[in-house]
């Protein structure tokens, strides 16, 4: 009985209640039964509400670390907090060992902290696609803040922190290549700039590197962007925080949070949309016969003429 | 495409070698396996939170200090405190043969011990799954 089901489980979200939070979050996941009833009944004023913050940077900056504690500092704060922590699948076998909450095991117990792993699975539009119902979700069951905490070291994980409102990354001294790699994309994206391990030699000269290339957005709205932690120390994390929370008050006045809110929905409504179709095109695909002479662009011109009545010049 | 099975891996207890519980990790990945690892030195009641919170199928308990007896047993009661008593709970260590008897039914699904082979312990998280 999916109704009920979908039904009980909204109730559980409402009620906190840790097993149907998981289960829901769950059928998203895997597309299972219920998810548009349970998705459509989700609480949309929570869904409004709700501070969505992304964290992303090379492996070993110190990420989930940071997480921890900037979990820490907002349950005493009073938040009620989620998080999603993102792992790679292994492309050959599919699996996936999903370790960051090894970081996190001091709130284990605190019911006020919602955590899911959730692998890459191999697709990008379907991972951002889950993840930010798995957004929704959390902040239906009363979760304030919700950190998206993914490796970041490509395209792929550019589009997932876009899910968030504000975007964090995370670097450590010593990481120049990876830094290196990254100036093209993620320093353009994010918002903060957190030089974590800053006890460590190297930090006040890549603070400096970075101060020049957030001065223009340090600029904009007169906020520090770029900061320091010793995340495994819990210092810096308050400041840290309290920068966020100056950011958040400038995008919610200058109407940019609902602008940055608004371009992510519809990005995560087209990555709905090919999900939602991949199955079918595939089906069809692999119906075909003879066509292997065809050039891939007009077979797949072809294929959606087939399916929608469009007229589709290019 | 089939979905993937999530699992937990646990380590409850003050023990701390672990090499166990990552090899175990580590074939299940290479097996298709969605593992959520806890890290060493936890309580029952951390495990059976984090299990319900992540929505695993399955748990798998590492003990090696000789502590299975009194934590393996009490995973499933955490678990059935919190509403995850249809979560089953397989168990591997240095475990005699005597008390793998009580494990099992104490409600272990599984007991696997030295010398088990990786293709037996895969096959069992896979049947435990699939129950799921």
């Amino acid at each position: 009985m999916p109704v009920n089901n979908s039904n009980s489980l909204l109730k559980g979200l409402a009620a906190r209640d840790p097993r149907a939070i998981g289960k829901a979050i769950s059928i998203v996941e895997n597309n299972g039964q219920g998810v548009t009833e349970i998705l459509a009944g989700l609480d949309r004023k929570c869904i409004e509400e709700v501070l969505v913050l992304g964290i992303t940077g090379p492996p070993g900056a110190g990420k989930s670390t940071l997480t921890s504690s900037m979990i820490s500092q907002l349950r005493s704060d009073g938040k009620r907090v989620g998080i999603i922590a993102i792992d790679p699948s292994s492309p050959i076998s599919g699996g996936a060992i999903l370790g960051d909450r090894v970081r996190m095991m001091e709130h284990a117990l605190d019911t006020d902290v919602v955590v899911r792993s959730m692998a890459t699975r191999g697709r990008l539009g379907g991972l951002c696609a889950s993840a930010g119902a798995t957004v929704r979700i959390m902040a239906a069951s009363g979760c304030e803040v919700i950190i998206i905490e993914t490796v970041g070291v490509g395209q792929s994980e550019m589009d997932i922190v876009r899910l968030a409102d504000i975007t964090l990354m995370v670097l450590a001294p010593g990481f120049g290549d990876d830094i290196q790699a990254m100036k093209a994309g993620l320093l353009e994206v994010a918002d903060f700039l957190v030089v974590n391990k800053s006890d460590l030699g190297g930090a006040e000269a890549l603070v400096m590197d970075m101060k020049q290339i957030f001065a223009t957005k340090e600029k904009e709205s007169d906020i520090a962007r770029v900061l320091q932690s010793i995340a495994s120390e819990n210092t810096g994390i308050k400041e840290l925080l309290d920068a966020v929370q100056r950011f958040t008050t400038y995008l919610t006045i200058n109407n940019l949070k609902k602008q940055r809110r608004k371009k992510a929905m519809e990005g995560e409504t087209l990555d709905w949309v090919f999900e939602m179709l991949r199955p079918t095109l595939t089906r069809k695909l692999v119906e075909q016969t003879g066509q292997e002479q065809i050039d891939p662009r007009v077979r797949a011109k072809e294929l959606i003429q087939q399916m929608l009545p469009i007229n589709y010049h290019r | 495409m089939s979905i993937p099975y999530r699992v937990l891996i646990g380590k409850p207890g003050l023990d701390g070698h672990d090499r166990g519980a990552k090899f175990i990790a580590r074939a299940l990945r290479d097996e298709g396996f969605e593992v959520i690892y806890t890290g060493i030195r936890r309580t029952a009641a951390e495990i059976a939170a984090t299990a319900i919170q992540e929505d695993v199928d399955v748990v798998g308990l590492s003990s090696l200090s000789g502590a299975h007896l009194r934590l393996f047993p009490e995973v499933i009661k955490e678990l059935k405190d919190r509403g995850g008593a249809d979560i089953p709970v397989l168990g591997g260590g240095v475990i005699p043969d005597e008390d793998k008897e009580q494990l099992l039914a104490a409600g272990l699904r599984a007991i696997f011990t030295p010398g088990t082979p990786a293709a037996t312990i895969i096959q069992s998280f896979s049947d435990a799954c699939k129950q799921q």
